[in-house]
Protein backbone atom coordinates (compact mmCIF):
# COMPACT_ATOMS: atom_id res chain seq x y z
CA UNK A 1 0.00 0.00 0.00
CA UNK A 2 2.80 2.37 0.87
CA UNK A 3 4.12 2.36 -2.66
CA UNK A 4 0.84 3.68 -4.06
CA UNK A 5 1.63 7.25 -3.03
CA UNK A 6 5.35 6.73 -3.68
CA UNK A 7 4.38 6.52 -7.33
CA UNK A 8 3.23 10.13 -7.17
CA UNK A 9 6.20 11.21 -5.06
CA UNK A 10 8.51 9.95 -7.78
CA UNK A 11 6.70 12.04 -10.36
CA UNK A 12 7.07 15.30 -8.53
CA UNK A 13 10.66 14.88 -7.35
CA UNK A 14 13.02 17.57 -8.63
CA UNK A 15 15.41 15.86 -11.04
CA UNK A 16 19.14 16.66 -11.24
CA UNK A 17 18.65 17.67 -14.87
CA UNK A 18 16.15 20.30 -13.76
CA UNK A 19 18.57 21.76 -11.23
CA UNK A 20 21.24 21.79 -13.93
CA UNK A 21 18.86 23.59 -16.28
CA UNK A 22 18.10 26.36 -13.81
CA UNK A 23 21.77 26.78 -12.95
CA UNK A 24 22.53 27.02 -16.66
CA UNK A 25 20.10 29.93 -17.00
CA UNK A 26 22.65 31.95 -14.99
CA UNK A 27 25.39 31.30 -17.56
CA UNK A 28 24.56 34.24 -19.86
CA UNK A 29 25.73 36.64 -17.13
CA UNK A 30 29.22 35.14 -17.41
CA UNK A 31 29.44 33.64 -20.88
CA UNK A 32 27.46 36.06 -23.02
CA UNK A 33 27.14 39.41 -21.26
CA UNK A 34 26.60 41.07 -24.66
CA UNK A 35 23.45 39.03 -25.18
CA UNK A 36 21.63 39.72 -21.93
CA UNK A 37 18.92 41.74 -23.69
CA UNK A 38 18.24 38.72 -25.91
CA UNK A 39 18.35 36.44 -22.88
CA UNK A 40 15.78 38.66 -21.19
CA UNK A 41 13.51 38.47 -24.26
CA UNK A 42 13.89 34.69 -24.24
CA UNK A 43 12.91 34.49 -20.56
CA UNK A 44 9.82 36.62 -21.23
CA UNK A 45 8.85 34.52 -24.25
CA UNK A 46 9.41 31.37 -22.21
CA UNK A 47 7.08 32.69 -19.51
CA UNK A 48 4.44 33.42 -22.15
CA UNK A 49 4.88 29.91 -23.60
CA UNK A 50 4.61 28.42 -20.11
CA UNK A 51 1.29 30.18 -19.70
CA UNK A 52 0.02 28.73 -22.99
CA UNK A 53 1.28 25.30 -21.96
CA UNK A 54 -0.98 25.36 -18.89
CA UNK A 55 -4.10 25.71 -21.02
CA UNK A 56 -3.02 23.94 -24.20
CA UNK A 57 -0.58 21.28 -23.05
CA UNK A 58 -2.39 20.38 -19.85
CA UNK A 59 -6.06 21.28 -20.31
CA UNK A 60 -6.30 20.90 -24.09
CA UNK A 61 -7.55 24.43 -24.83
CA UNK A 62 -6.15 25.41 -28.24
CA UNK A 63 -5.79 29.18 -28.46
CA UNK A 64 -4.79 31.43 -31.33
CA UNK A 65 -5.44 34.58 -29.34
CA UNK A 66 -3.31 34.21 -26.26
CA UNK A 67 -1.56 37.53 -27.00
CA UNK A 68 -4.72 39.26 -25.73
CA UNK A 69 -3.63 38.66 -22.13
CA UNK A 70 0.04 39.33 -22.86
CA UNK A 71 -0.95 42.64 -24.47
CA UNK A 72 -3.23 43.68 -21.63
CA UNK A 73 -0.38 43.06 -19.19
CA UNK A 74 2.06 45.00 -21.36
CA UNK A 75 -0.24 48.00 -21.78
CA UNK A 76 -1.15 48.00 -18.10
CA UNK A 77 2.48 48.13 -17.00
CA UNK A 78 3.34 50.63 -19.76
CA UNK A 79 0.46 52.96 -18.98
CA UNK A 80 1.07 52.82 -15.24
CA UNK A 81 4.72 53.75 -15.78
CA UNK A 82 3.84 56.48 -18.24
CA UNK A 83 1.52 58.06 -15.70
CA UNK A 84 3.99 58.01 -12.86
CA UNK A 85 3.66 54.49 -11.42
CA UNK A 86 7.07 53.25 -12.50
CA UNK A 87 7.75 50.88 -9.62
CA UNK A 88 8.19 47.55 -11.46
CA UNK A 89 7.09 44.89 -8.96
CA UNK A 90 3.80 46.46 -7.93
CA UNK A 91 2.85 47.28 -11.51
CA UNK A 92 3.76 43.71 -12.49
CA UNK A 93 1.20 42.51 -9.96
CA UNK A 94 -1.45 44.95 -11.18
CA UNK A 95 -0.81 43.91 -14.80
CA UNK A 96 -1.15 40.23 -13.88
CA UNK A 97 -4.33 40.92 -11.96
CA UNK A 98 -5.95 42.87 -14.82
CA UNK A 99 -5.02 40.21 -17.36
CA UNK A 100 -6.41 37.64 -14.93
CA UNK A 101 -9.71 39.49 -14.65
CA UNK A 102 -9.98 39.60 -18.43
CA UNK A 103 -9.07 35.91 -18.50
CA UNK A 104 -11.74 35.05 -15.96
CA UNK A 105 -14.41 37.02 -17.85
CA UNK A 106 -13.55 35.50 -21.24
CA UNK A 107 -13.17 32.01 -19.76
CA UNK A 108 -16.93 31.79 -19.38
CA UNK A 109 -17.22 31.82 -23.16
CA UNK A 110 -14.05 29.86 -23.89
CA UNK A 111 -14.97 26.76 -21.87
CA UNK A 112 -18.19 26.23 -23.80
CA UNK A 113 -16.34 25.43 -27.00
CA UNK A 114 -13.77 22.98 -28.26
CA UNK A 115 -11.71 22.24 -31.35
CA UNK A 116 -12.19 24.44 -34.41
CA UNK A 117 -14.80 26.67 -32.81
CA UNK A 118 -12.40 27.37 -29.96
CA UNK A 119 -9.59 28.32 -32.36
CA UNK A 120 -11.89 30.74 -34.18
CA UNK A 121 -13.19 32.15 -30.92
CA UNK A 122 -9.76 32.85 -29.42
CA UNK A 123 -8.59 34.25 -32.75
CA UNK A 124 -11.60 36.57 -32.79
CA UNK A 125 -11.02 37.75 -29.23
CA UNK A 126 -7.39 38.49 -30.06
CA UNK A 127 -8.25 40.49 -33.17
CA UNK A 128 -10.95 42.36 -31.27
CA UNK A 129 -8.52 43.55 -28.64
CA UNK A 130 -5.84 44.40 -31.20
CA UNK A 131 -8.15 46.70 -33.15
CA UNK A 132 -9.55 48.17 -29.96
CA UNK A 133 -6.02 49.15 -28.88
CA UNK A 134 -5.30 50.40 -32.39
CA UNK A 135 -8.32 52.70 -32.45
CA UNK A 136 -7.82 53.93 -28.87
CA UNK A 137 -4.66 55.76 -29.88
CA UNK A 138 -5.31 58.51 -27.31
CA UNK A 139 -4.60 55.84 -24.70
CA UNK A 140 -2.22 53.40 -26.35
CA UNK A 141 -0.43 55.58 -28.87
CA UNK A 142 -1.94 53.39 -31.59
CA UNK A 143 0.42 52.28 -34.34
CA UNK A 144 3.18 54.58 -33.04
CA UNK A 145 3.38 52.65 -29.82
CA UNK A 146 3.31 53.88 -26.26
CA UNK A 147 6.01 56.46 -25.63
CA UNK A 148 7.36 57.90 -22.42
CA UNK A 149 7.43 54.72 -20.37
CA UNK A 150 9.87 55.27 -17.50
CA UNK A 151 10.56 52.41 -15.13
CA UNK A 152 12.02 53.03 -11.69
CA UNK A 153 14.97 50.90 -10.52
CA UNK A 154 14.14 47.48 -9.16
CA UNK A 155 13.86 47.70 -5.34
CA UNK A 156 14.83 51.38 -5.92
CA UNK A 157 18.40 50.09 -6.31
CA UNK A 158 18.97 48.19 -9.55
CA UNK A 159 18.60 50.39 -12.62
CA UNK A 160 17.45 48.85 -15.89
CA UNK A 161 20.77 49.35 -17.67
CA UNK A 162 21.61 49.32 -21.36
CA UNK A 163 23.25 45.91 -21.18
CA UNK A 164 20.19 44.20 -19.80
CA UNK A 165 21.74 42.88 -16.60
CA UNK A 166 18.84 43.95 -14.43
CA UNK A 167 16.35 43.14 -17.18
CA UNK A 168 17.55 39.55 -17.46
CA UNK A 169 17.86 39.00 -13.72
CA UNK A 170 14.37 40.37 -13.20
CA UNK A 171 12.75 38.43 -16.07
CA UNK A 172 14.52 35.25 -15.04
CA UNK A 173 13.41 35.59 -11.43
CA UNK A 174 9.78 36.09 -12.44
CA UNK A 175 10.00 33.18 -14.91
CA UNK A 176 11.49 30.94 -12.24
CA UNK A 177 8.84 31.87 -9.68
CA UNK A 178 5.96 31.34 -12.12
CA UNK A 179 7.53 28.11 -13.32
CA UNK A 180 7.65 26.58 -9.87
CA UNK A 181 4.11 27.70 -9.11
CA UNK A 182 3.01 26.06 -12.39
CA UNK A 183 4.98 22.97 -11.53
CA UNK A 184 3.14 22.75 -8.22
CA UNK A 185 -0.21 23.23 -9.98
CA UNK A 186 0.56 20.43 -12.44
CA UNK A 187 1.39 18.04 -9.60
CA UNK A 188 -1.67 18.90 -7.54
CA UNK A 189 -5.11 17.25 -7.62
CA UNK A 190 -6.22 20.18 -9.78
CA UNK A 191 -3.41 19.47 -12.23
CA UNK A 192 -4.42 15.82 -12.44
CA UNK A 193 -8.00 16.92 -13.19
CA UNK A 194 -6.69 19.13 -16.01
CA UNK A 195 -4.87 16.20 -17.53
CA UNK A 196 -8.09 14.23 -17.24
CA UNK A 197 -9.90 16.90 -19.22
CA UNK A 198 -7.19 16.87 -21.86
CA UNK A 199 -7.30 13.09 -22.11
CA UNK A 200 -11.06 12.69 -22.23
CA UNK A 201 -13.28 15.69 -21.64
CA UNK A 202 -16.44 13.67 -22.21
CA UNK A 203 -15.63 11.15 -19.51
CA UNK A 204 -14.97 13.77 -16.84
CA UNK A 205 -18.63 14.47 -15.96
CA UNK A 206 -19.12 10.71 -15.56
CA UNK A 207 -16.61 10.68 -12.69
CA UNK A 208 -18.34 13.65 -11.12
CA UNK A 209 -15.91 16.33 -12.30
CA UNK A 210 -17.06 19.91 -12.79
CA UNK A 211 -14.90 20.30 -15.92
CA UNK A 212 -15.96 23.81 -16.80
CA UNK A 213 -15.08 25.16 -13.37
CA UNK A 214 -11.64 23.53 -13.69
CA UNK A 215 -11.16 25.06 -17.13
CA UNK A 216 -12.23 28.53 -16.03
CA UNK A 217 -9.72 28.38 -13.21
CA UNK A 218 -6.74 27.30 -15.30
CA UNK A 219 -7.62 29.79 -18.02
CA UNK A 220 -7.58 32.57 -15.44
CA UNK A 221 -4.24 31.42 -14.02
CA UNK A 222 -2.75 31.27 -17.54
CA UNK A 223 -4.03 34.77 -18.28
CA UNK A 224 -2.36 36.11 -15.13
CA UNK A 225 0.98 34.59 -16.16
CA UNK A 226 0.61 35.86 -19.73
CA UNK A 227 -0.14 39.32 -18.33
CA UNK A 228 2.97 39.16 -16.17
CA UNK A 229 5.03 38.23 -19.23
CA UNK A 230 3.59 41.20 -21.12
CA UNK A 231 4.36 43.50 -18.21
CA UNK A 232 7.95 42.26 -18.13
CA UNK A 233 8.37 43.10 -21.80
CA UNK A 234 6.95 46.59 -21.33
CA UNK A 235 9.14 47.23 -18.31
CA UNK A 236 12.40 45.86 -19.67
CA UNK A 237 12.07 47.58 -23.07
CA UNK A 238 10.36 50.74 -21.74
CA UNK A 239 7.99 50.79 -24.67
CA UNK A 240 4.80 49.06 -25.76
CA UNK A 241 3.84 48.57 -29.39
CA UNK A 242 0.65 47.16 -30.86
CA UNK A 243 2.64 44.05 -31.71
CA UNK A 244 2.10 42.79 -28.13
CA UNK A 245 -1.55 42.14 -29.04
CA UNK A 246 -0.93 40.92 -32.57
CA UNK A 247 -1.95 37.67 -34.19
CA UNK A 248 1.73 37.14 -34.95
CA UNK A 249 2.55 37.00 -31.25
CA UNK A 250 -0.25 34.51 -30.58
CA UNK A 251 0.91 32.35 -33.48
CA UNK A 252 4.60 32.57 -32.51
CA UNK A 253 3.97 31.38 -28.96
CA UNK A 254 1.94 28.45 -30.28
CA UNK A 255 4.79 27.56 -32.64
CA UNK A 256 7.28 27.86 -29.78
CA UNK A 257 5.30 25.56 -27.55
CA UNK A 258 4.77 22.92 -30.23
CA UNK A 259 8.43 23.17 -31.18
CA UNK A 260 9.55 22.60 -27.60
CA UNK A 261 6.88 20.07 -26.68
CA UNK A 262 3.43 20.86 -25.26
CA UNK A 263 2.32 19.37 -21.96
CA UNK A 264 5.82 19.06 -20.55
CA UNK A 265 6.42 22.26 -18.55
CA UNK A 266 9.95 22.62 -19.94
CA UNK A 267 8.64 22.44 -23.51
CA UNK A 268 7.80 26.13 -23.69
CA UNK A 269 11.13 27.07 -22.13
CA UNK A 270 13.18 24.98 -24.50
CA UNK A 271 11.04 26.09 -27.45
CA UNK A 272 11.58 29.73 -26.56
CA UNK A 273 15.35 29.26 -26.38
CA UNK A 274 15.56 27.42 -29.72
CA UNK A 275 13.13 29.73 -31.49
CA UNK A 276 14.58 33.02 -30.27
CA UNK A 277 18.19 32.03 -30.81
CA UNK A 278 17.35 30.66 -34.27
CA UNK A 279 15.49 33.85 -35.11
CA UNK A 280 18.40 35.94 -33.92
CA UNK A 281 20.86 33.93 -36.01
CA UNK A 282 18.68 33.64 -39.12
CA UNK A 283 17.85 37.33 -39.00
CA UNK A 284 21.60 38.01 -38.95
CA UNK A 285 22.21 35.87 -42.04
CA UNK A 286 19.19 36.87 -44.01
CA UNK A 287 17.10 39.62 -42.41
CA UNK A 288 14.27 39.55 -44.95
CA UNK A 289 13.55 35.89 -45.16
CA UNK A 290 14.18 34.55 -41.69
CA UNK A 291 10.64 33.18 -41.41
CA UNK A 292 11.63 30.79 -44.19
CA UNK A 293 14.10 29.12 -41.86
CA UNK A 294 11.65 29.16 -38.96
CA UNK A 295 9.16 27.49 -41.29
CA UNK A 296 11.70 24.85 -42.23
CA UNK A 297 12.57 24.26 -38.57
CA UNK A 298 8.89 23.83 -37.70
CA UNK A 299 8.20 21.40 -40.54
CA UNK A 300 11.27 19.37 -39.63
CA UNK A 301 10.40 19.20 -35.94
CA UNK A 302 6.75 18.31 -36.49
CA UNK A 303 7.65 15.60 -39.01
CA UNK A 304 10.58 14.09 -37.15
CA UNK A 305 9.58 14.80 -33.54
CA UNK A 306 5.78 14.91 -33.36
CA UNK A 307 5.87 15.63 -29.63
CA UNK A 308 8.32 18.49 -29.97
CA UNK A 309 12.00 18.62 -29.12
CA UNK A 310 11.42 17.53 -25.53
CA UNK A 311 9.11 14.72 -26.62
CA UNK A 312 11.85 13.53 -28.96
CA UNK A 313 14.50 13.73 -26.26
CA UNK A 314 12.25 11.85 -23.83
CA UNK A 315 12.24 8.92 -26.23
CA UNK A 316 16.01 8.64 -25.98
CA UNK A 317 16.01 9.07 -22.22
CA UNK A 318 13.08 7.03 -20.93
CA UNK A 319 12.20 7.80 -17.31
CA UNK A 320 13.74 5.39 -14.85
CA UNK A 321 11.19 3.39 -12.93
CA UNK B 1 -33.35 5.63 -30.52
CA UNK B 2 -36.12 6.70 -28.25
CA UNK B 3 -37.73 5.68 -25.02
CA UNK B 4 -41.39 6.20 -24.07
CA UNK B 5 -43.55 5.74 -21.01
CA UNK B 6 -40.79 4.38 -18.84
CA UNK B 7 -41.89 3.67 -15.29
CA UNK B 8 -39.06 2.07 -13.41
CA UNK B 9 -38.02 1.74 -9.81
CA UNK B 10 -34.64 0.39 -8.74
CA UNK B 11 -34.67 -0.68 -5.07
CA UNK B 12 -31.39 -0.77 -3.18
CA UNK B 13 -29.11 -3.73 -3.60
CA UNK B 14 -30.86 -5.37 -6.52
CA UNK B 15 -28.88 -6.66 -9.53
CA UNK B 16 -30.82 -5.74 -12.63
CA UNK B 17 -30.20 -6.91 -16.15
CA UNK B 18 -31.58 -4.70 -18.88
CA UNK B 19 -32.11 -6.71 -22.03
CA UNK B 20 -33.76 -6.21 -25.38
CA UNK B 21 -32.96 -6.28 -29.09
CA UNK B 22 -30.65 -3.71 -30.66
CA UNK B 23 -32.30 -0.32 -30.91
CA UNK B 24 -34.69 -1.07 -28.05
CA UNK B 25 -33.52 2.06 -26.23
CA UNK B 26 -31.39 0.45 -23.50
CA UNK B 27 -28.49 2.89 -23.74
CA UNK B 28 -30.96 5.73 -24.20
CA UNK B 29 -32.51 4.77 -20.89
CA UNK B 30 -29.10 4.88 -19.17
CA UNK B 31 -28.40 8.24 -20.79
CA UNK B 32 -31.72 9.54 -19.45
CA UNK B 33 -31.08 8.27 -15.93
CA UNK B 34 -27.55 9.71 -15.83
CA UNK B 35 -28.51 13.04 -17.37
CA UNK B 36 -26.55 12.70 -20.59
CA UNK B 37 -29.92 13.08 -22.29
CA UNK B 38 -32.78 15.27 -21.09
CA UNK B 39 -36.25 13.70 -21.04
CA UNK B 40 -39.00 15.60 -22.89
CA UNK B 41 -41.29 14.85 -20.01
CA UNK B 42 -41.27 12.94 -16.76
CA UNK B 43 -39.17 12.81 -13.66
CA UNK B 44 -36.07 11.05 -12.37
CA UNK B 45 -35.57 10.68 -8.64
CA UNK B 46 -32.74 9.35 -6.51
CA UNK B 47 -34.00 8.34 -3.07
CA UNK B 48 -36.61 11.00 -2.44
CA UNK B 49 -34.82 13.80 -4.31
CA UNK B 50 -35.86 14.92 -7.77
CA UNK B 51 -32.69 14.97 -9.89
CA UNK B 52 -34.31 15.60 -13.28
CA UNK B 53 -32.72 19.04 -13.63
CA UNK B 54 -29.24 18.05 -12.40
CA UNK B 55 -26.26 17.85 -14.75
CA UNK B 56 -24.45 14.51 -15.21
CA UNK B 57 -21.54 15.42 -12.91
CA UNK B 58 -23.94 16.57 -10.19
CA UNK B 59 -25.79 13.27 -10.42
CA UNK B 60 -22.51 11.39 -10.10
CA UNK B 61 -21.75 13.31 -6.91
CA UNK B 62 -25.17 12.25 -5.60
CA UNK B 63 -24.25 8.61 -6.12
CA UNK B 64 -25.35 7.73 -9.64
CA UNK B 65 -22.48 6.33 -11.69
CA UNK B 66 -22.20 4.65 -15.06
CA UNK B 67 -19.76 2.96 -17.41
CA UNK B 68 -19.68 3.08 -21.18
CA UNK B 69 -20.23 0.45 -23.82
CA UNK B 70 -17.24 1.79 -25.76
CA UNK B 71 -14.24 2.46 -23.52
CA UNK B 72 -14.20 6.09 -22.44
CA UNK B 73 -10.92 6.22 -20.55
CA UNK B 74 -7.92 8.52 -20.14
CA UNK B 75 -5.34 7.01 -22.53
CA UNK B 76 -2.24 8.75 -21.18
CA UNK B 77 -3.07 8.55 -17.50
CA UNK B 78 -1.93 5.47 -15.63
CA UNK B 79 -4.67 3.32 -14.13
CA UNK B 80 -3.72 4.58 -10.67
CA UNK B 81 -3.77 8.21 -11.77
CA UNK B 82 -7.18 7.82 -13.39
CA UNK B 83 -8.82 6.16 -10.39
CA UNK B 84 -7.10 8.55 -7.98
CA UNK B 85 -8.54 11.41 -10.02
CA UNK B 86 -12.04 9.98 -9.63
CA UNK B 87 -11.56 9.59 -5.86
CA UNK B 88 -10.23 13.16 -5.56
CA UNK B 89 -13.19 14.49 -7.52
CA UNK B 90 -15.58 12.70 -5.18
CA UNK B 91 -13.83 14.18 -2.14
CA UNK B 92 -13.90 17.66 -3.65
CA UNK B 93 -10.09 17.84 -3.53
CA UNK B 94 -9.68 18.38 -7.24
CA UNK B 95 -10.09 22.11 -6.81
CA UNK B 96 -6.91 22.27 -4.74
CA UNK B 97 -3.90 23.44 -6.75
CA UNK B 98 -1.42 24.33 -4.03
CA UNK B 99 -0.95 20.91 -2.41
CA UNK B 100 1.03 18.14 -4.11
CA UNK B 101 -0.65 14.84 -4.94
CA UNK B 102 1.36 12.66 -2.50
CA UNK B 103 -0.28 14.63 0.34
CA UNK B 104 -3.52 12.78 -0.50
CA UNK B 105 -2.25 9.47 0.69
CA UNK B 106 -5.61 8.15 1.89
CA UNK B 107 -7.25 8.84 -1.44
CA UNK B 108 -4.38 7.27 -3.37
CA UNK B 109 -4.52 4.18 -1.16
CA UNK B 110 -8.26 3.95 -1.73
CA UNK B 111 -7.74 4.16 -5.51
CA UNK B 112 -5.10 1.47 -5.28
CA UNK B 113 -7.43 -0.74 -3.22
CA UNK B 114 -10.17 -0.40 -5.84
CA UNK B 115 -7.72 -1.46 -8.55
CA UNK B 116 -6.57 -4.42 -6.45
CA UNK B 117 -10.17 -5.49 -5.87
CA UNK B 118 -10.65 -5.68 -9.64
CA UNK B 119 -7.37 -7.56 -10.20
CA UNK B 120 -5.67 -4.49 -11.65
CA UNK B 121 -3.20 -4.02 -8.82
CA UNK B 122 -0.26 -5.37 -10.79
CA UNK B 123 -0.82 -2.99 -13.72
CA UNK B 124 -1.80 0.11 -11.77
CA UNK B 125 1.29 2.04 -12.92
CA UNK B 126 0.75 1.29 -16.58
CA UNK B 127 -0.72 3.87 -18.91
CA UNK B 128 -4.36 3.16 -19.68
CA UNK B 129 -3.71 2.79 -23.40
CA UNK B 130 -1.14 0.08 -22.71
CA UNK B 131 -3.59 -2.10 -20.79
CA UNK B 132 -5.13 -5.18 -22.36
CA UNK B 133 -8.68 -4.68 -23.58
CA UNK B 134 -10.24 -6.74 -20.82
CA UNK B 135 -8.28 -4.74 -18.23
CA UNK B 136 -9.58 -1.53 -19.77
CA UNK B 137 -13.14 -2.83 -19.33
CA UNK B 138 -12.36 -3.41 -15.65
CA UNK B 139 -10.86 0.06 -15.37
CA UNK B 140 -14.18 1.43 -16.65
CA UNK B 141 -15.81 -0.17 -13.61
CA UNK B 142 -13.00 0.95 -11.29
CA UNK B 143 -13.57 4.56 -12.32
CA UNK B 144 -17.28 4.26 -11.61
CA UNK B 145 -16.66 2.60 -8.24
CA UNK B 146 -14.25 5.37 -7.23
CA UNK B 147 -17.22 7.76 -7.23
CA UNK B 148 -18.75 5.56 -4.49
CA UNK B 149 -22.07 5.12 -6.23
CA UNK B 150 -25.30 3.93 -4.70
CA UNK B 151 -26.61 3.12 -8.14
CA UNK B 152 -24.27 1.75 -10.79
CA UNK B 153 -25.32 1.54 -14.42
CA UNK B 154 -23.13 -0.70 -16.60
CA UNK B 155 -23.60 -0.37 -20.33
CA UNK B 156 -22.50 -3.74 -21.73
CA UNK B 157 -19.56 -4.09 -19.35
CA UNK B 158 -18.34 -7.20 -21.17
CA UNK B 159 -18.71 -5.80 -24.69
CA UNK B 160 -15.97 -7.29 -26.83
CA UNK B 161 -14.57 -9.42 -24.01
CA UNK B 162 -14.10 -13.17 -24.72
CA UNK B 163 -16.66 -15.40 -23.03
CA UNK B 164 -14.38 -16.90 -20.39
CA UNK B 165 -13.12 -13.45 -19.36
CA UNK B 166 -16.64 -12.07 -19.30
CA UNK B 167 -17.63 -14.59 -16.61
CA UNK B 168 -14.68 -13.34 -14.55
CA UNK B 169 -15.79 -9.76 -15.07
CA UNK B 170 -19.33 -10.50 -13.94
CA UNK B 171 -18.02 -12.42 -10.96
CA UNK B 172 -16.27 -9.19 -9.97
CA UNK B 173 -19.48 -7.26 -10.47
CA UNK B 174 -21.55 -9.65 -8.38
CA UNK B 175 -18.93 -9.38 -5.64
CA UNK B 176 -19.66 -5.67 -5.23
CA UNK B 177 -21.27 -4.36 -2.04
CA UNK B 178 -24.80 -5.59 -1.43
CA UNK B 179 -25.91 -2.02 -0.65
CA UNK B 180 -25.15 -1.08 -4.23
CA UNK B 181 -27.89 -1.17 -6.84
CA UNK B 182 -26.54 -2.44 -10.15
CA UNK B 183 -28.17 -2.31 -13.54
CA UNK B 184 -26.33 -3.85 -16.47
CA UNK B 185 -27.04 -4.18 -20.15
CA UNK B 186 -25.94 -7.55 -21.49
CA UNK B 187 -26.71 -9.68 -24.51
CA UNK B 188 -25.39 -13.02 -23.30
CA UNK B 189 -28.41 -14.78 -21.78
CA UNK B 190 -26.30 -17.23 -19.78
CA UNK B 191 -24.67 -14.31 -18.00
CA UNK B 192 -27.99 -12.48 -17.58
CA UNK B 193 -29.72 -15.42 -15.97
CA UNK B 194 -26.73 -16.23 -13.82
CA UNK B 195 -26.02 -12.81 -12.37
CA UNK B 196 -29.27 -10.83 -12.42
CA UNK B 197 -31.79 -10.95 -9.59
CA UNK B 198 -34.29 -9.07 -11.75
CA UNK B 199 -34.56 -8.67 -15.50
CA UNK B 200 -36.08 -5.77 -17.43
CA UNK B 201 -36.99 -6.36 -21.06
CA UNK B 202 -37.14 -3.36 -23.39
CA UNK B 203 -38.61 -3.44 -26.86
CA UNK B 204 -39.17 -0.48 -29.18
CA UNK B 205 -38.36 2.12 -26.54
CA UNK B 206 -40.80 0.71 -24.00
CA UNK B 207 -40.45 -1.63 -21.07
CA UNK B 208 -42.18 -4.81 -22.16
CA UNK B 209 -41.97 -6.62 -18.89
CA UNK B 210 -39.84 -6.94 -15.78
CA UNK B 211 -39.55 -9.70 -13.26
CA UNK B 212 -37.40 -12.40 -11.73
CA UNK B 213 -35.30 -14.57 -14.08
CA UNK B 214 -37.82 -17.39 -13.71
CA UNK B 215 -40.75 -15.16 -14.62
CA UNK B 216 -38.90 -13.67 -17.61
CA UNK B 217 -37.74 -17.08 -18.77
CA UNK B 218 -41.30 -18.35 -18.75
CA UNK B 219 -42.95 -15.27 -20.24
CA UNK B 220 -44.30 -16.09 -23.70
CA UNK B 221 -44.08 -12.46 -24.90
CA UNK B 222 -40.38 -12.32 -24.08
CA UNK B 223 -39.77 -15.61 -25.83
CA UNK B 224 -41.57 -14.31 -28.88
CA UNK B 225 -40.04 -10.82 -29.30
CA UNK B 226 -36.61 -11.36 -27.93
CA UNK B 227 -35.43 -14.80 -27.04
CA UNK B 228 -37.23 -16.35 -29.98
CA UNK B 229 -35.79 -13.88 -32.42
CA UNK B 230 -32.29 -14.50 -31.11
CA UNK B 231 -32.63 -18.21 -31.52
CA UNK B 232 -33.49 -17.81 -35.16
CA UNK B 233 -30.34 -15.75 -35.58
Amino acid sequence: MANASRYFEKQIRLRPLEIAFWLATLLPFVVAPAYLQLASQIAITALFALSLDLILGYAGIVSLGHAAYFGVGAYTAGLLAKHGWGEPLSSLLVAGALAGILGYLTSHIIVRFRHLALIMLTLGLGLLLYEAANSASWLTGGADGLQGVRIRPLFEMLKFDLYGRTAYAYSLAVLCACFFVSRRIIHSPFGLALRGIRENALRMPAIGAPSRAHLRKVYTIAAIIAGAAGALLAQTTETVSLEVLSFGRSADVLVILILGGAGRLYGGLLGAIVYMVARDQFAGINPQYWYFWIGLLLVAVVMLLPNGILGGLAKFFPPKD
Amino acid sequence: MVAHDIDLELPQGVRYALIGPNGAGKTTLINLITGMLRPDSGQIALDAADITSLKPDERVRRGLARTFQINALFPHLSALEAVTLAVLERQGHSKTWWKPLPAYRGDIDEAHAILVSLNLGSVSHRLTRELAYGQQRLLEIALALATRPRVLLLDEPAAGVPKDESAELFAAISGLSQNLTVLFIEHDMDVVFRFASRIIVMVGGRILVQGSPQEIGADPRVREVYLGKRRHG
